[in-house]
């Protein structure tokens, strides 16, 4: 069942060492992605040559400076079919995002006796942002509830939402359940009520095909370090008409149209919402990463992680000591596996696999609501890339039953 | 180098005592209380601690939730301070921070820690030492607690 695509591990060195002893199988893409050398590259670039500060000076390095923060733009726009680049913000990341989100529009929005609705498997950062706008509105908070396969409920979701919805705010692909979301369905439940959609790209931004318009979302926010760009850096967009109407989320230089002494007007779209100097070459960066993953394709990234779940899935499955969560139907399986052996602490198990050289993450995964929901304290979870391979797969496997071995020789009980 | 290197930390007495946990049970009368969590992997450990009139430890017991090191670690410490006196509790306590910290110390410390002082090979798994001193946190924090009433109560 080998993968029609090429083996893209040339482009990391960071993958080719040893840890432990072992080579390193990296498999915690879900907290962060390396980053291919054309990324690395084009940092470097930018600070060897380019470096400036944008909009702010006629000579060259910031003509250069501003013409490539703005192109990183428009490569964004393009890579998740946004209408036009203004509608692109560059954050700080998902969470600063979905922090923006809360505190502008929800802040001007939401009112006493409103409702936000949330899903049960929200990561923390499209969690508290509403939690908080909720308890200080004094606005009520509802959570849409999965179905037994670990999948959105969506009856919950069209039972949840009501007229008195101002918000939903919904991730469009699960950190620990390993599913991609009916983002477009809830889009249109949300807006049959006079809601917004905001949706959290954070896990699926890198791993599939987004397109938002299609998706009729009001807001997605997404990271660049988990798509192979660098930390630091991430989107929101917003769709036209919401964010003119909503006021700034920062107050300073570069986002001001004029400034008198007792108020101020502000610029346009999409400085509006970029006070300060902003990360010029994490954009550049990111912009790079898009290059990198439009290249191959998203449809050839997801069908490349596609093909090690549909290998994978099933022989964990196989494991009768082995708990997996999510969808077992490897179909409905990204490339987000959450498991547990048993019996064993999944941080004595991730101490394990790393000693076998396989990073994977061991932890609540920034989900407690959803880890209470599933039972669990915390949970092992491996996450897969496109310069994961079937070979990782197995040394994975390999790692797990190793593990399960060490803790049953020792005097380690089943619970 | 495969899991070989776990068996200097997974040592037999660490995985009997996660196995068979000593004082793992609330105590009714406690004179201090204190819940702490390890926020990175979410456990959580509830300590009870009774002081008698002397300020030394007349009974201590543990409940929560953890992985192998943070559950032995937390039976080894309510080994090592029962029957103790705040004092020399709060210095075991600061022992055993320091010791798996790599930090060197009398022999005579050590020996106090009796189980727990195995514990020290958890330096060379720096992602787990804070599953090791949790148990040792909550002592301290609960054993301070107890001064902060002491001092409000005067
Ligand atoms: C689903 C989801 N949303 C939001 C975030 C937050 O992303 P960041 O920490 O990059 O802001 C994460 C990252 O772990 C995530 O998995």
């Amino acid at each position: 069942m080998a993968s029609n695509v090429t083996d893209f591990t040339q482009d990391f060195a960071i993958l080719n060492q040893r840890v432990n002893d072992e080579p390193l199988t990296y498999l915690d893409n879900a907290a962060t992605a390396q980053k291919p050398q054309q990324v690395i590259d084009a940092l470097t670039h930018f600070y060897q040559h380019d470096n400036a500060n944008v909009h702010r000076g006629v000579h060259t390095l910031a003509e250069r400076a501003t013409e490539q923060y703005e192109a990183a733009r428009a490569k964004v726009q393009h890579f998740i079919n946004a209408a036009e680049p203004a509608e692109v913000i560059f954050t700080k990341g998902a969470t600063d995002g979905l922090n923006l989100v809360a505190g502008t529009y929800g802040e001007a929005h939401v009112q006493a006796g409103d409702e936000i609705v949330i899903s049960i498997m929200e990561h923390h950062s499209n969690l508290i942002p509403w939690q908080q706008l909720a308890l200080k509105k004094h606005a009520t908070l509802k959570y849409i509830g999965l179905t037994a396969d670990g999948e959105l409920d969506l009856a919950d979701a069209a039972q949840k939402i009501t007229d008195k919805t101002k918000i939903v705010a919904l991730t469009h692909a699960s950190n620990v359940l390993g599913t991609i979301t009916p983002l477009k369905q809830v889009a249109k439940l949300a807006h049959q009520h006079g809601a917004v959609i905001v949706g959290d790209g954070a896990q699926a931004a890198p791993h599939v095909k987004v397109d938002v318009q299609d998706l009729d979302v009001d807001f997605y926010a997404f990271s660049g370090h988990k798509m192979m760009g660098p930390t630091g850096i991430g989107a929101l967009y917003g769709k036209r008409a919401l964010l003119d109407a909503t006021d700034p989320y920062q107050y300073g230089g570069e986002m001001i149209d004029f400034v008198n002494l007792y108020d101020s007007t502000w610029t346009e779209l999409p400085w509006k919402f970029e006070a300060g100097t902003q990360n010029i070459a994490g954009a550049i960066g990111l912009g790079a990463a898009v290059d990198y993953l439009e290249a191959i394709g998203m449809d050839q990234v997801a069908a490349h992680e596609q093909h090690l779940v549909d290998y994978l899935l099933p022989k964990m499955l196989d494991l009768d000591y082995l708990e997996v969560y999510g969808p077992h139907n490897p179909a409905k399986h990204t490339g987000v596996i959450a498991f547990n052996i048993k019996g064993i602490h999944p941080h004595d198990v991730a101490t394990a696999l790393d000693m076998d050289g396989v990073a994977v993450r061991a932890g609540h995964h920034c989900a407690q609501p959803l880890m209470k929901k599933l039972h669990q304290v915390a949970t092992a979870r491996a996450s897969f890339y496109l310069y994961n391979t079937q070979a990782d797969a197995d040394r994975l496997l390999n790692a797990i039953q190793e593990a399960k071995e060490f803790f049953s020789h020792g005097s380690v009980e089943a619970k | 180098m495969g899991l070989s290197k776990l068996n200097s930390l997974y040592r037999e007495v660490i995985l009997d005592h996660s196995d068979h946990p000593h004082h793992k049970h609330a105590l009714a009368d406690s004179t201090s209380t204190i819940t702490l969590k390890n926020p990175t992997c979410g456990d959580v450990i509830n300590l009870d601690v009774k002081l008698d009139a002397t300020d030394h430890i007349e009974d201590i017991g543990f409940t929560g939730d953890g992985c192998t090191i943070s559950q032995s670690s937390a039976s080894m410490m309510t080994d090592a301070v029962m029957g103790k006196s705040k004092e020399e509790a709060l210095h075991m306590a600061k022992t055993f921070s320091d010791m798996v910290m790599g930090k060197e110390h009398p022999q005579a410390d050590l020996d106090q820690l009796q189980d727990a002082a195995i514990l020290s090979s958890i330096m060379q798994f720096p992602a787990r030492i804070k599953c090791a001193t949790l148990s040792w946190w909550a002592l301290q924090r609960a054993l301070m607690r107890e001064e902060d009433q002491a001092t409000k109560e005067d």
